[in-house]
């Protein structure tokens, strides 16, 4: 399938899923795992960074619209799609020269498993300070960030493990 | 001149980085202030009709509860037209007094397509709009009590402030006596909210009523609220005065808008007054 055609679905199906299922998940009250942001992680490593900045602001911006939640995603995403690549040069020590044939998925298991805990963290603790804005939540902000990682870093490792199986 | 273009070149990403990353943080901000209509808001045509669309499946999950709590405020208002049969004699022989047959609100029915509580400023949204007659600031209530304030309007749907925001505060009152205080929420639990202000002089005991207190212009007099669940006195004020509500917040579905008749000129009286 053409990428572009396979990205745009991705994107798409990706926002649907998160808003009409697992925003209402609610597990012990208050979780709900924030799925979209395997975008950011399957999307194609290129030099050009350009394109996967302004796609994740609007991917973000497209939640927080359903959400009311102001530009809160919006934030979270941009940033982890900005140090995505200096995470992943840190991670495999690749250069430029392999980036066309790089494919997340082909890194070995625990590389990959700290590339998305490390995403996953980040975006989540961006989102929910920037929820709470408030210093004295710091341990609510803290507490909120490691449950629902826990359940977005599972829900991605079995959506990429089901993406990859279509192949 | 040469020097600033490449500087942009060669930091490109940073700065679209940068410009993105501030977008979104005025977006946050204009979200966490509490009177503005904001830009991000599930109001909009297509939120609007994907919740709908979510709406009309949930629907049916909850058809049972929402049929009896319509049941419920018929027969309260049908109580309401029989007690009121009792006087009609006296009224037809007394001078038609106009102040008194004055309508102050009529009410809007809506239906609530997305219902948030798990988050500490949750908003509602609801199928009509500025079609319908629906503008900023106005409350909006249930068969058993108070839900929210509506925020931002489009054409067919509008988002409500949910008293589970923090940034909510309504003026509420006592059943029992003129004590006045304001309706807030911690965050914590969502069917569990805090009255707060509330003067030291009103003697309140657990169990007791709280209802709006209509000296806002946007809740009438009397729309319930809840029960007092418990309370602490701490250096002789009322630290935590939590309030157990009639509504259950996480599964709302029918609700009535309010459009307040005199807000406009009540609000001109007061803006006068500053």
């Amino acid at each position: 399938m053409n990428e572009v055609v396979k990205n745009s679905f991705l994107f798409i199906g990706l926002i649907v899923i998160q808003v009409t299922i697992l925003n209402n998940i609610n597990f012990l009250g208050y979780i709900n795992p924030f799925l979209y942001i395997l975008f950011v992680i399957v999307f194609p490593v290129r030099r050009d960074r350009g394109l996967l900045l302004v796609l994740s602001f609007l991917l973000g911006l497209s939640i927080d619209f359903f959400l009311d939640s102001g530009g809160v995603n919006a934030a979270a995403t941009v940033a982890i799609a900005y140090f995505r690549l200096p995470l992943i040069k840190a991670l495999t020590r690749k250069t430029e020269i392999d980036f066309p044939l790089f494919k997340i998925i082909r890194l070995p298991f625990l590389k990959l498993l700290s590339f998305i805990a490390i995403i996953t963290l980040t975006h989540h603790l961006i989102l929910f300070s920037l929820e709470y804005f408030k210093f004295a939540e710091i341990l609510t902000i803290l507490s909120r960030t490691i449950l629902t990682s826990i359940f977005t870093i599972i829900l991605i490792i079995f959506s990429l493990l089901l993406l990859n199986k279509n192949k | 001149m040469q020097q600033i273009i490449s500087f942009i070149l060669k930091n490109k990403y940073f700065l679209l980085f940068l410009l993105l990353e501030i977008l979104a943080f005025s977006f946050t901000l204009q979200s966490h202030s509490y009177h503005k209509s904001k830009f991000v808001n599930s109001a909009n045509s297509i939120t609007g009709g994907v919740y709908s669309k979510i709406n009309a499946f949930k629907e049916y999950t909850s058809l049972k509860e929402f049929n009896e709590q319509l049941m419920e405020e018929n027969a309260r208002l049908k109580n309401l037209i029989a007690r009121s049969n009792i006087d009609t004699v006296l009224n037809a022989i007394t001078v038609l007094d106009s102040t008194k047959y004055h309508q102050k609100y009529s009410y809007i029915p809506a239906k609530v397509i997305r219902n948030q509580y798990n988050r500490k400023f949750n908003f509602i949204t609801i199928n009509v709009g500025s079609n319908h007659g629906v503008k900023h600031d106005q409350g909006v209530v249930n068969s058993r009590g108070v839900i929210g304030i509506t925020n931002s309007i489009s054409k067919k749907y509008a988002t409500v402030l949910s008293i589970l925001n923090e940034n909510s505060k309504i003026n509420v009152k006592l059943l029992k006596s003129y004590h006045f205080g304001s309706l807030s929420w911690n965050g914590d639990d969502y069917n569990i909210l805090q009255l707060i202000d509330l003067p030291i002089q009103a003697n309140i005991q657990v169990g007791d009523t709280i209802i709006t207190g209509g000296r806002s212009t946007i809740f009438p007099e009397g729309i319930l609220v809840g029960t007092i669940l418990d309370f602490h006195k701490e250096n002789n004020t009322y630290k935590e005065v939590n309030i157990k509500l009639f509504n259950d917040m996480s599964a709302i579905g029918p609700v009535n808008i309010i459009t307040s008749f005199d807000k406009q000129e009540i609000d001109n009286l007061e803006e006068g007054l500053n």
